[in-house]
């Protein structure tokens, strides 16, 4: 066994055992936003263990050529997707776990839609 | 047997989780949370395909599901937060 497979399985190990945690999170834990975060780390951290594993294993000019761009834009576009999807999760009114302390993003009314009401100025 | 079947089946089991939280989620944003990560599994199992086919070529599909991933997941979040509660 030469040591390039010996080095790419156990990238590719690490990355899959990383996403079995998040679906193990994905099973266990008891919020939307906990649930974000256990899926964000392996969409970065576990997918690109498996993709820099798998690049070593086969080192072709079309599997490089193919999986650096795929790399660089899953690190980039991760951290958007998941706080887009934490955005619209607490504006559509996704609940809370019961043991949260507080909500930092909670409004009252949003007071901020109507524009205020126009006054010209006095005369002089 | 090689090792790249043992992790295909472990990303098999992890999809078979995500299939489930897409089915029962309690909130809409449950699903697309499961999305997300069904995407993750599929990019993984791809990448692994590849060398266990032997074929390169199938890596385009990496990088395909990567901005599909992406874009569903911002559109998806899109529908969501614009959808009255």
């Amino acid at each position: 066994m030469r040591w390039p497979d010996v080095l790419g399985g156990v990238l590719a190990a690490v990355g899959t055992a990383l996403i079995a945690v998040a679906g193990l999170g994905m099973l266990r834990l008891p919020d939307t936003y906990n649930r974000i975060n256990a899926v964000t780390k392996a969409a970065t951290l576990g997918v690109v263990a498996v993709l820099v594993g798998v690049m070593i294993i086969e080192p072709s000019a079309t599997a490089v050529g193919l999986l650096i761009p795929a790399i660089i834009l899953q690190l980039l576009t991760t951290p958007f997707g998941s706080y887009a999807v934490g955005r619209a999760a607490h504006r559509s009114g996704s609940p809370l776990a019961s043991i949260t302390h507080h909500d930092e993003l909670h409004r009252p009314a949003p007071a901020y839609r109507s524009a205020p009401a126009y006054r010209p100025a006095p005369p002089p | 047997m090689s090792w790249v079947d043992v992790l295909l089946v472990v990303l098999g089991a992890v999809m078979a989780v995500v299939i489930g939280r897409l089915l029962t989620g309690p909130a809409n944003a449950d699903r697309v949370v499961a999305l997300d990560l069904g995407f993750v599994v599929f990019i993984a199992a791809t990448a692994l395909l590849s060398i266990r086919l032997d074929v390169v070529a199938v890596d385009i599909l990496v990088l395909a599901a990567t901005l599909l991933g992406f874009l569903t997941t911002i559109a998806v979040s899109h529908l969501l937060e614009r959808r009255p509660r």
